[in-house]
């Protein structure tokens, strides 16, 4: 049984009681709602004749359905319109905080809250969608929830949960240049499974991470659930107070000072505890693919699809599936597999340093023919700072389209979709089949880089061959 | 798609026929494509469930066979339920008709969604799962019955197999106490003590 780790502590701090049924009641700190999977939530609780307990704790924004050409309401979809309505009409009965269109913090709600300095070490965040675990980045204990969770959250700011594993991924030496924190994460689930993580919360720890900026951090921590982890954490150093301070939720003045000692001691000590511990080196992961139907799908850029030999036995029969469903051919490298559809964005890789990554790629050059190429940043805040400093300008001479910000084509709930059996090189985070918006669609997961790479030469291309100096981002 | 009446109160025994979903890491956009969540309710989503897969494989599909028809189990492999935390997947399961699922695994929020609605997710080791879907490939409307204090799965024909079921989730099923809310606004004092001592909510 772990002990002495972050996710004890916070686990601790944030016990109210034992349930019957043996779960613990565990206070929620932060609590994030968006446009999907809250209005049956706040039905329910109306049903119940019940308030919100905290509505200072929780907060809304737009984020799935909206559309990323023109944001002009109403939104041209009713259905879409009505679901920002209702979360609209919710927010005000209720006293909760929303930031919407214009008011130039909306934006995915796994970018806005920390950009805003919500989100914080220790607290226990939970938002009814699974890439929660994002918030994980600064030592926050943070996971997805259903919407009957979130009515319990609105009702008692709490949740009846049981108390996972830990499992400590340790990873030496460096990011060579050219690879990203999605291509190690993609290393990772590729490694351990996408049902390897069940049970258990993820912490990473080790020399790679510790050099890892905040935004690489939250893609890592993002895509822990592409593991089949629930969370996933970094324990909170400088680097986590540099980025927090100043922001507009953070603490200031003398409580920076407190907070900051406070947040350094929640931190996993040098004696804690793991349920396990997998190791890794960083310096041999190449820019990584998925080839697949599953985040566990994954190759090296320089790899071969595998062959059905190369593949274990238990997982023959979704390899099979997923050769017949992608059409590609075991045995055949990734690289030169011709795309339709580039798309940087999404929860997972849509901050500044992600486009800043991708404009490094496009900056000069331009996409290949018949390719349709789109960049969509993350949220208001990450679309000022790259029109700022011109990445916008970069993006459009190299044939991107720049949009507004929104979940776009990561699922698809919006405008932006594949067609019919369309393939995508995505910045996203899931390859499942049907993923983005087309029953037939295909998705090749890979970094921000990559898919610019991908838009240049209009197939997969190992971004290191196109641009040998790329630099470490944020480093 | 069924008229049963969803899962309230204490929940002794499910019995029924069974419908399988044989396959590994079946996600949650499987299970209820992210089109059908532009909504607001969640009343319409018994007929969409794994709409993608039964269009692909029209009237193919396990939930467009006719012995399917009316099954209230669904048998399932590995990691049911993973990617997405849509509560509307176990929704649009139970608006079809299911109420309990066994697999060799499941994805956790997907597990605890199917728990806030009354649906038991079973688990039984590799070997079992196997040969309960051999069991219903060779007679599709086998009827089963699974007691919930014994976890016992039985057949009409004599075959059983043993399930697991966390302690906590089955005694909250067995008790009707698997709707959380209640429980948790019972504890308003700790809650507000704890309020008043977490630092981030006191200026540290």
């Amino acid at each position: 049984m772990s002990a002495g780790t972050l996710y004890d502590k916070v686990w601790d701090l944030h016990r109210v009681a034992e349930l019957p049924g043996g779960s613990t009641q565990l206070f929620i700190g932060l609590h994030l709602i968006h446009e999907v999977t809250s209005p049956q939530a706040f039905a329910a609780l109306n049903d119940l004749g019940l308030s919100v307990r905290h509505p200072e704790r929780t907060v809304a924004t737009v984020d799935h359905i909206v559309p990323t050409t023109s944001q002009a309401r109403p939104f041209a979809d009713p259905l879409a319109e009505q679901m920002l309505a209702t979360l609209e009409a919710n927010c005000a009965e209720h006293g909760i905080t929303l930031h919407g269109i214009g008011s130039g913090r909306q934006g995915i709600v796994h970018v806005i809250a920390p950009e805003l300095g919500l989100t914080q070490p220790g607290m226990t965040v939970a938002c009814g969608d699974s890439h929660t675990s994002t918030h994980g980045a600064f030592g926050a204990i943070a996971f997805g929830i259903g919407t009957s969770q979130v009515r319990d959250v609105l009702a008692s700011q709490s949740l009846a949960m049981g108390k996972l594993k830990v499992r400590r991924i340790w990873v030496e030496g460096q990011l060579q240049s050219g690879v990203y924190a999605k291509d190690l994460v993609l290393h990772v689930i590729r490694s351990l499974g996408v049902k390897g993580g069940v049970g258990y919360a993820y912490e990473f720890a080790g020399p790679a991470i510790e050099v890892l900026s905040m935004e690489e951090r939250m893609t890592l921590c993002n895509m822990a659930i592409e593991g089949g982890a629930r969370c996933g954490y970094v324990n909170p150093d400088q680097i986590t107070f540099d980025d927090l301070k100043g922001r507009p939720f953070a603490p200031a003045g003398a409580a920076w000072d407190r907070a900051v000692a406070w947040w350094s001691s929640l931190a996993s000590g040098p004696d804690a505890l793991y349920d396990d511990e997998v190791r890794f080196d960083a310096t041999v992961i190449a820019p990584t693919v998925t080839w697949g139907i599953t985040p566990g799908q994954g190759i090296g850029v320089d790899e071969a699809v595998p062959t059905l030999e190369q593949t274990p036995p238990d997982e023959r029969p979704l390899a099979q599936e997923a050769y017949r469903y992608m059409d590609l051919q075991p045995g055949k490298p990734i690289a030169g597999t011709p795309v339709d559809v580039c798309f940087i964005g999404s929860c997972t890789n849509g901050r500044l340093s992600d486009l800043q990554a991708a404009a490094a790629v496009a900056k000069g050059r331009r996409v290949a023919p018949g390719i349709k190429a789109f960049v969509v940043p993350g949220s208001e805040q990450v679309a000022a700072a790259a029109e700022a400093e011109g990445l916008d300008r970069v993006f459009l001479a190299a044939g991107f389209e720049w949009r507004e910000p929104g979940c776009s084509m990561c699922l698809a709930m919006n405008p932006d979709r594949l067609e019919g059996r369309q393939i995508s090189a995505s910045s996203s985070n899931r390859n499942f089949k049907g993923r983005q918006g087309s029953a037939s669609g295909r998705t090749l997961l890979m970094s921000p880089a990559m898919v610019a790479a991908a838009a240049i030469a209009g197939k997969v291309s190992d971004v290191r061959q196109l641009l040998p100096t790329v630099p470490c981002q944020q480093r | 798609m069924t008229s049963t009446p969803f899962p309230m109160g204490p929940i002794q025994a499910l019995r029924g026929r069974a419908v399988v979903v044989a396959g590994d890491d079946i996600d949650t956009d499987r299970i209820i494509p992210a089109r059908f969540l532009k909504c607001i309710a969640f009343e319409g989503l018994g007929s969409q469930v794994f709409a993608d897969d039964r269009a692909e494989r029209p009237a193919s599909h396990p939930f467009d066979h006719p012995a399917a028809q009316g099954a209230s189990l669904l048998v399932v492999n590995r990691n049911f339920g993973c990617g997405s935390s849509r509560e509307h997947a176990p929704q649009a399961l139970m608006r079809w008709g299911i109420r309990a699922v066994v697999g060799e695994s499941f994805a956790e929020i997907f597990y605890g969604n199917c728990l806030a609605l009354g649906i038991p997710c079973f688990t039984a080791p590799h070997d079992g799962v196997l040969s309960l879907q051999a069991a219903l490939a060779a007679i599709p409307t086998l009827q089963l019955v699974v007691c919930l204090d014994s976890l016992r799965l039985e057949a009409a024909d004599g075959q059983s197999w043993q399930l697991e079921l966390q302690p906590g989730p089955r005694q909250m099923l067995l008790s009707g106490q698997w709707d959380a809310t209640s429980q948790l606004l019972s504890n308003g004092a700790d809650l507000d003590r704890l309020v008043g001592a977490l630092p981030y909510l006191n200026g540290f």
